[in-house]
């Protein structure tokens, strides 16, 4: 449990780095988790190399996802497009730093099912995506 | 305990699965009964023995066990109709769940019934099974849903209802009690209200049935739906009561076997009642399970059942609000089950609810299958902690306690 909730994850959820929006955007996505309610909304700024200058994220919902939305959304910070692209569940996983049951993984992917969407420029996030 | 007919410790070890460790020196403590209850020994020896002895096919061959599964199976159908109060047993019609005994209406007497312009009145706290069935007809015919608002203290507003009524709804669909807040309604009064119009009335029945006594005759209701594995049944299994005249002029929902009389190779003569809705092999052990599930919850006594919740209800609400950060949903306490749904300040209901399960304590976190209601109090979502016969004050006292764990690491 003191595992699940450290403190980066809590600390991130309680004060996000990169929460708000980006207006105007190149792509934006959004996308919801049915089971609990969480809504996580990306928005992206690409440059002419097609490498991301400015990345944040809005949205409400648990700690895990909230949290993993901040992380990623840091993460991304000037790599490109092909990169995102091969952006998987396990290095989620690895930049939480904890271990999720296949609910709360969900939780934990839902940011990364939304990037993934707005960069493939795709109607519907699917979880083919984060497989 | 002021219940002195309850005896909880009994009680308590009929259920074997609360002796169950959620990790190694922590017990269970289940708090979400209004997702699905657990069950008893008595019934699950009894699906036990009848698929060790008994197990046949009903309503068909003529041997033995054919015989003696097609007895009970109908033995458990009479039970669950003198349980409610049906007339006759023809009037209790076998489903998979509640949903299913709502579409059912809706699509059998719906869609026979309504057409495009006319009114069906729903409330704004219905569960999505009493929901999504009428938008789908409403969208195939042009019916027009309204629907009765949720008032601040968690109770229906029956002015607006009154004056929807001048609609000349053909339907009034209602949740007895409310899967979220706990509210339970004034079905008789509702009820009769819709009656003044002419208009029928489907009572979801889920949460209140098995905690509550309910009496489809006293209520007057003309469609009233529950299900098996909330009242300490098994899952698979679920109720549709009607009226007998309604049920007769209805055209079958299911086509197939056992829902007919004869079949020529175009045309079918359907079955009489209660089978003209039962095609296809039923959840035969589930059905003869629920049997044994009514007979458990007639021998503790609905009366009694519905005044440990009362209690056990008022004590958490107590305990609860004491708990900084907490906000509560749903009207005071002798207006609900036993059924508290609440969030808190800091923390999400899905971090809430990882937490408590640390604890052992099983509790839903969601939008509990009610997202209308849900957007109406304005909340993504909330944690839910719901109470049956066999739970106790101190599971309520860790409860309380587990939320400070919630503090410890989210804040205030």
């Amino acid at each position: 449990m003191e595992d699940l909730y450290r403190e980066i994850i809590v600390d991130r959820y309680k004060n996000p780095q990169h929460k708000g929006s980006l207006d105007p955007s190149d792509i934006t996505f959004e996308d919801d988790n049915p089971l609990c309610g969480d809504h996580i909304r990306i928005d992206l700024r690409i440059d002419d190399e097609g490498k991301v200058t400015e990345a944040a994220f809005d949205g409400h919902g648990c700690a895990i996802s909230q949290a993993s939305a901040d992380i990623l959304v840091e993460s991304i910070q000037g790599k490109n497009l092909e990169e995102l692209k091969s952006l998987s569940k396990e290095d989620i996983i690895e930049m939480l730093g904890v271990e999720l049951g296949p609910v709360r993984l969900k939780c934990a992917l839902l940011s990364l099912k939304v990037l993934k969407a707005g960069v493939y420029g795709i109607d519907k996030a699917s979880d083919d995506l984060v497989e | 305990m002021n219940n002195e007919e309850f005896d909880q410790v009994h009680i308590r070890a009929d259920f074997p699965i609360l002796n169950r460790e959620i990790k190694p020196g922590v017990p269970l403590i289940y708090l979400d009964s209004a997702a699905t209850s657990q069950k008893p020994t008595q019934v699950l020896q009894t699906m036990d023995v009848f698929n060790k002895n008994s197990y046949a096919n009903i309503h068909r061959g003529i041997h033995t066990l054919a015989e003696e599964a097609t007895l009970m199976y109908e033995l458990a159908r009479s039970k669950v109709g003198e349980f409610i109060g049906s007339p006759s047993s023809k009037q209790v019609i076998f489903t998979r769940n509640t949903t299913e005994s709502i579409n059912l209406v809706v699509q059998s007497w719906g869609r026979t019934n309504l057409s495009s312009g006319d009114v069906v009145i729903l409330t704004e706290m219905e569960h999505h099974s009493n929901l999504v069935p009428w938008q789908m007809l409403a969208q195939e015919k042009g019916i027009r849903l309204e629907f009765i608002p949720v008032m601040e203290n968690g109770l229906l507003d029956l002015d607006v209802y009154k004056d929807l009524i001048k609609l000349k709804p053909k339907a009034v669909g209602f949740t007895h009690m409310s899967n979220v807040l706990g509210t339970i309604n004034p079905a008789k009064e509702i009820i009769q209200i819709a009656h003044s119009a002419g208009a029928i009335t489907i009572v979801d029945a889920a949460q209140s049935v098995p905690h509550l006594p309910v009496n489809v005759s006293d209520l007057d209701a003309d469609f009233l739906a529950f299900s098996g594995h909330k009242m300490c049944g098994p899952s698979g299994i679920g109720i549709l009561y009607g009226k007998m005249d309604l049920l007769q002029s209805m055209p079958p929902f299911l086509g197939g076997g056992d829902m007919i009389k004869r079949v020529e190779l175009t045309s079918f003569t359907p079955n009489e009642l209660p089978f003209k809705f039962e095609a296809g092999t039923p959840a035969i052990t589930e059905v003869i399970g629920l049997g044994a599930a009514i007979d458990y919850l007639n021998s503790i006594g609905m009366e009694n059942i519905a005044e440990h919740e009362q209690e056990i209800v008022s004590y958490a609400l107590e305990r609860l609000v004491e708990v900084p950060g907490v906000q509560i949903y749903g009207p005071e306490a002798t207006k609900k089950g036993a059924v508290i749904s609440f969030s808190m300040s800091s923390a999400h209901p899905h971090d809430i609810s990882q937490i408590l399960d640390n604890e052992g304590i099983a509790i839903r976190a969601g939008h509990h299958c009610a997202m209308p209601l849900h957007e109406k109090l304005k909340l993504p979502a909330s944690a839910r902690a719901s109470f049956y016969l066999y739970n106790t004050k101190e599971e309520v006292d860790h409860l309380a306690e587990a939320l400070y764990s919630v503090l410890d690491i989210f804040g205030i």
